[in-house]
């Protein structure tokens, strides 16, 4: 690896090279997406024209942007970086992030493209009192798109200036290291407030497409590299990472960072195997309930078409977890977990330095280098930035179409008034998930992914299935299972070790945790299901023919929007 | 279009619930609900308990998992790679499914709805 290294140090001489072209590449893809959301505002008349984007999408277009909506930097850096890092434990998140589209296809995406309109809530409100229902899904649906969106936004102030080289003490335009951070959110949340408010759901989901598009490129690329260095041979690959991560055979097999055995402390290991088991649970269970990926599903004609798009996302998805699983090990064979950790402790820029390396490598030496790490660099941030859009959009059209205009306006909203407000909302929100990033930026936000996942999962899939496939489902049960599994899953993370009482945590210095777990879901999924079991018998209130109607559109399509 | 209605219904009026009632209770669309459930739960089910089963061993079944095959190849992969294939199986068994027993009487049901809907 002596060669690697010096190419390591010699490439530092390229990196305002690297750094420029990275920036220009980014601004590319910000001209061409403001372009695109620009035409898209023209077409955009109606309120399912915001909402649903005309349900005009092929399942091909909308199986790329449910990739583009889902493969977050979070999995694309985060996933690579954890297998680089840590090694085989990394491939149980990729794992659990793909086999959770088979809820979705075999439980959801159909009934709710027949039985919907716009948002989650017009499912779960379907048979009920319309404003407590659609109150509570918009809660939760803002929840969850907050969580996740200081997330992503925060992890973009981090990787900014990472990418950029941008450290403590050093400057950048002028900015001190900080400045650059928080400049960097503010511009992010900017351009997501734009892509919505202006292009809406047709904008927005062109936008996933490029994204998805040159994602799912830059990954076969590196990929590629990575397995023709090693001449298309697994196994050399999977002993080189071995050998470099200095972790040996056990960076191979299941152990390293989840469910890791303590010796002698039966109590510890016992939590940590509670915790592998819990997050298996919530990755697997999430996604169906995740707001911004259940609106993807009225975006096309037909539900047979949804149907297709989920077998185009499964199958993107799936190929590119499997890129990440080469571009992890490759990083730790070729960077070397020392590098890795050197630049970054979370292992985020694992995959940028590999495409440094590679390109030194394979694509004529420093320029190459410079080219190929500015490539990967720029579609990182087309990442974050379509999926921040996705969440700003999904939540706002909940706040504009489930509260506006049935809550408050008690279904009286003209469809002009409510495409406007869904635009203030879009600005309300972006603003409020902007000013909260900054206020998060110094703060471990790794659990808010997993907080997100596991209120998706605690709150939205039970009502979500009860709707769809239990007959004596009522009001009481919704609300019961909506507020049950949103308070149980925040709560439990509110007296966990990832907010107080551990190194890593939030408040490290602090300690109010008796809740052992990092992830509730274990604990908060059956929590959010009995509680909508209880809630429902607990009523006498049972609607059988709205219950009739719903069935029979869900499974036909009959009057379906 | 003018106003849009939160209620998802479009004909709220008491012949068109008695209509849904009907369709619910007759048997071609108790045949339909049948057949669906009949695949989407046992499969759901299925893949869950499979997924379980590879998350459990990789929590207790440490060595098992760390047997090598091929190489460097070991069962933890190759129990991983299976959950691809599986869930590209699943998936395309569903869609296979879908289309040959399920659309043609969906279709079916939709059109005599649809027929009875204009004859009003």
């Amino acid at each position: 690896m002596q060669s690697h290294t010096f190419s390591y140090l010699a490439a530092e001489a390229s990196s305002s090279t690297s750094r420029t072209l990275t920036i220009t590449l980014f601004l590319i893809f910000v001209a061409i997406t403001l372009g695109i959301t620009i035409w898209a505002s023209r077409q955009t008349k109606t309120a399912t024209d915001f909402y649903a984007g005309g349900r005009s999408f092929t399942g091909f277009q909308n199986g790329m942007a449910i990739g583009g909506d889902y493969m977050s930097a979070a999995s694309f850096l985060g996933i690579a970086g954890i297998i680089a890092l840590n090694g085989y434990d990394g491939f149980l998140y990729s794992i659990g992030f793909l086999v959770a589209w088979l809820v979705a296809l075999l439980l959801v995406a159909e009934f709710l493209r027949n039985s919907g309109r716009y948002t989650m809530a017009d499912v779960l409100a379907f048979r009920m009192r319309q404003r407590p229902v659609r109150t509570a899904a918009s809660v939760s649906t803002i929840v969850v798109s907050i969580f996740y969106l200081i997330a992503q936004m925060v992890g973009a102030g981090a990787l900014v200036s990472l990418l950029l080289g941008i450290s403590p003490g050093t400057t950048f335009l002028g900015m001190s290291a900080n400045t650059a951070k928080i400049a960097t959110i503010i511009l992010v949340g900017a351009l997501m407030i734009i892509y919505v408010t202006v292009g809406g759901m047709k904008g927005t989901t062109y936008v996933q497409i490029v994204k998805a598009f040159l994602l799912m490129t830059g990954a076969l690329l590196m990929t590629i590299l990575v397995l023709a260095h090693y001449k298309f041979n697994l196994s050399a690959l999977l002993g080189d990472a071995a050998a470099q991560s200095g972790k040996g055979d056990a960076f191979l097999n299941p152990g390293l960072r989840y469910g890791v055995e303590t010796a002698g402390d039966a109590a510890k290991t016992f939590y940590s195997k509670m915790d592998l088991l819990s997050l298996g649970i919530a990755l697997v269970l999430g996604t169906a309930g995740l707001p911004h990926i259940l609106t993807r599903f009225y975006t096309v004609p037909t539900a047979r078409i949804a149907r297709k798009s989920v077998l185009w996302a499964i199958g993107i998805i799936g190929v590119f977890y499997l890129f990440t699983l080469a571009l992890g090990f490759g990083a730790a064979a070729l960077v070397g977990g020392k590098a890795i950790t050197a630049q970054d402790k979370a292992g985020n820029t694992a995959a940028p330095q590999l495409a440094q390396t590679l390109g030194v490598d394979y694509l004529g030496g420093q320029t190459g280098g410079a080219v190929l790490l500015a490539i990967i660099a720029a579609v990182a941030f087309a990442t974050i930035l379509a999926v921040v859009a996705g969440l700003t959009l999904a939540s706002s059209s909940s706040l504009a179409h489930d509260f506006y205009a049935s809550v408050v306006k008690r279904g009286n909203a003209s469809e002009r008034d409510e495409v406007r407000v869904a635009r203030i909302a879009a600005l309300v929100i972006g603003a409020i998930a902007i000013a909260l990033s900054i206020f998060a930026q110094s703060l471990n936000v790794a659990f808010l992914v997993a907080l997100a996942f596991a209120v998706a999962a605690s709150a939205n899939l039970p009502p979500i299935l009860y709707s769809l496939f239990w007959k004596r489902f009522n009001t009481s049960g919704a609300l019961w299972s909506i507020y049950g599994g949103l308070i149980a899953s925040v709560f439990l993370v509110f007296f966990s070790p990832v907010v107080s009482g551990s190194a890593t945590a939030m408040f490290p210095d602090s300690d109010w945790h008796f809740f052992p777990l990092s992830n509730p879901g274990i604990i908060s999924i059956p929590i959010g299901f009995l509680c909508g079991f209880i809630g429902t018998i607990v009523s006498k209130e049972t609607d059988i023919k709205k219950y009739a109607e719903l069935e029979v559109r869900s499974l036909t399509g009959h009057g379906a929007h | 279009m003018k106003v849009v209605k939160p209620v998802t219904t479009d004909a709220p009026d008491a012949a068109a619930s008695e209509k849904y009632l009907a369709v619910q209770n007759s048997e071609e669309f108790a045949g339909l609900r049948k057949t669906l459930r009949g695949f989407i739960f046992p499969m759901t089910i299925a893949f869950f308990l499979w997924y379980a089963l590879y998350v459990l061993l990789s929590a207790y079944a440490r060595d098992f998992m760390s047997v090598k095959l091929i190489g460097n190849i070991n069962v933890a992969l190759l129990f991983g790679l299976l959950q691809f294939v599986t869930t590209f199986l699943i998936a395309w068994l569903y869609s296979r499914f879908a289309a040959r027993r399920v659309d043609p009487i969906a279709d079916k049901i939709q059109a005599e709805l649809k027929a009875d809907g204009e004859a009003k």
